[in-house]
């Protein structure tokens, strides 16, 4: 086995009822009801090393939440097997749960009515963590997400920006060895994204902890990934170094040239055409400046999906 | 230190902390604290002034209780009914849909403890809202009460096993809802079965004999009749020592239900949505 997260042909299928719309349908369905396989992860399989920052991609319904639901024991898997810190996460032990941590976006742990700082200290005796160390950890956490004012608050009067800033404070209280990160960004402005990408950023330097992250944003993705696993329709189609994603799916480049005139042209061409396209115009014109860049990765990970 | 004790006294951490953080909570909303404490007087009230009519027409008493008698009773009911005010099982297809389930199986606690935490910490300011209430309940219907010391303890300690029986028979039934979607109907006769085989709408002794013989070997009776008629009635020490032990049994059983059912149930918990 190797790495702090071991994933082997990991699979769930759901079974889900369905049937057409309206009443004669909803009739015939109590007496002879339709069940259909979702096969939400089919056969999923990598390793992710310990302090490794991993982008989790792929689109709305690709597998990436029943993954992450998995690996943190929520879920049990249909077929295959996980290894993480070397617990097998749906039997939840208590030790393997005490070195985790599952933030969602839309999720929340806080109590709705109490000052964040009521919570964190729910958060404390539940995690059993000795007072000295869970009063410097919090301290330190809320000077770094600089939420400071924010956890005297009631969690209702938090904007959503504010919300997810102390959720985070208090699902890492007791310093994670892992985390899983589902969309940890979604709904915030951009500073506010920023200020959740530079945390776990700097959370993951500060405690050489392992992060699985997916996002849609990927100024999320491109500022804290290397690398990346891309899944769709449950099966992985890519794992590996972010800058290498174009190279794999990204069908052009772009050329730009600032011309001697000082005018500038810019042309997209196939990637097997770059070396020959880019000779034709040093060839032709009288160039001052040339430049030859991949796609966006968003422009990539689109193509990724599309093949 | 030896494990076994620090197990213990994190739990006691716990629920110390979770008493105190539902306390909190429930200062935050003080009018819906009254409100909800009304609400709970009203339904003993109605029983109440219900069976002492009856009680008066048929010459002072029925089945040999007096109207004082009755009166103590539903005083008490009140009390004991606010002691075992659980979650309720209709909670949970709210708990599951707003991901508050997935919240708390992420930590390493059993999740029954959050329920019997928080519905603790819940009793303790409804306990200063029920002492006035109960005096001006007396004053109104002169109930009949002079309860033994021992009867005074066992008392104290019975509230509190209602409290954990009814907890554990509850999350048994919410674990249901991640088996089915709707398990509504399978807790409608559950609390049907409730209510007249626990001496929650009448007292055990106003119900005919057979209905009797059945509540004795369900858990209800031990959620209210048992801990009302230990300080209103005059059971003998030996059946009211007899009556803790049998909520033991009723805790160990529903511990054991528990722990079967959670192991069951969270194998089919599909977490959808959040």
């Amino acid at each position: 086995m190797a790495g702090v997260v071991h994933v082997d042909n990991l699979e769930k299928v759901f079974r889900v009822p369905e049937r057409e719309a309206g009443l004669r349908a909803s009739v015939t369905s109590l007496f002879h009801r339709r069940w259909r396989e979702v096969r939400a992860v089919d056969g999923v399989s990598f390793d992710v090393e310990a302090g490794e920052v991993v982008g989790f991609l792929g689109p709305n319904g690709a597998g990436k939440t029943t993954t992450l639901k998995m690996l943190s024991g929520l879920l049990h898997p249909t077929g295959g097997t996980a290894h993480v810190l070397g617990h097998v996460p749906w039997k939840r032990e208590r030790d393997y749960l005490r070195r985790m941590t599952l933030v969602m976006g839309n999720r929340n742990q806080l109590q709705w009515d109490l000052p964040a700082l009521d919570s964190f200290e729910l958060n404390r005796a539940i995690y059993r963590l000795p007072r000295d160390q869970f009063v410097q950890t919090r301290d330190e956490l809320i000077e770094l997400l600089d939420v400071g004012d924010l956890v005297r608050k009631p969690v209702r009067q938090l904007s959503l920006g504010e919300r997810m800033k102390v959720e985070v404070v208090g699902s890492l209280l007791h310093l994670p060895q892992v985390l899983f990160l589902d969309e940890p960004t979604i709904g915030l402005d951009v500073t506010m994204q920023k200020r959740i990408r530079s945390f776990v950023a700097a959370y993951n330097e500060r405690f050489g902890a392992t992060v699985l992250l997916t996002s849609h944003y990927m100024a999320d993705v491109e500022a804290l990934c290397k690398r990346v696993i891309v899944i769709h329709h449950g099966r992985l189609l890519f794992d590996g170094r972010l800058d290498s994603l174009a190279d794999k799916f990204g069908a052009y480049k772009t050329i730009e040239a600032v011309l001697a005139d000082g005018e500038t042209v810019s042309m997209q061409v196939p990637r097997a055409e770059t070396s020959a396209a880019t000779a034709r115009l040093l060839a032709e014109h009288d160039v001052s400046d040339l430049t030859v860049e991949d796609p966006p990765i968003e422009d990539v990970i689109e193509q990724v999906f599309a093949s | 230190m030896s494990s076994q004790q620090s197990a213990v006294r994190s739990y006691v951490d716990f629920y110390a902390t979770g008493i105190r953080t539902q306390i909190l909570t429930q200062f935050q909303y003080r009018v819906a604290m009254y409100m909800y404490t009304l609400g709970m007087v009203t339904e003993p009230v109605i029983y109440l002034v219900v069976w002492r009519t009856i009680a008066r027409q048929h010459g002072g008493a029925i089945n040999g209780v007096g109207a004082g008698q009755i009166a103590a009773y539903y005083i008490v009911w009140t009390l004991v009914r606010t002691f075992n005010v659980v979650f309720t099982p209709f909670g949970w297809e709210e708990r599951i849909r707003e991901g508050q389930f997935s919240s708390q199986l992420l930590r390493p606690l059993h999740p029954v403890h959050y329920d019997m935490a928080w519905f603790a910490g819940h009793k303790i300011p409804w306990l200063v809202m029920y002492a006035p209430i109960a005096v001006a309940l007396s004053l109104v219907f002169h109930p009949t009460l002079d309860p033994r010391a021992i009867e005074v303890v066992v008392f104290i300690v019975a509230i509190w096993g209602a409290y954990v029986i009814r907890s554990l028979n509850h999350f048994v039934l919410g674990m249901l809802t991640l088996l089915t979607t709707r398990a509504t109907s399978i807790f409608q006769i559950w609390f049907l079965s409730e209510l007249l085989l626990s001496g929650r709408l009448v007292p055990l002794t106003f119900m005919p004999e057979w209905s009797q013989s059945i509540a004795a070997w369900l858990p209800f009776k031990w959620t209210f009749y048992f801990p009302i008629e230990a300080l209103v009635g005059s059971m003998s020490t030996h059946t009211l020592l007899t009556g803790l032990l049998w909520q033991c049994l009723w805790t160990l059983i529903g511990s054991a239900l528990v722990w079967g059912s959670f192991r069951i149930a969270v194998k089919h918990y599909s977490a959808v949505g959040n």
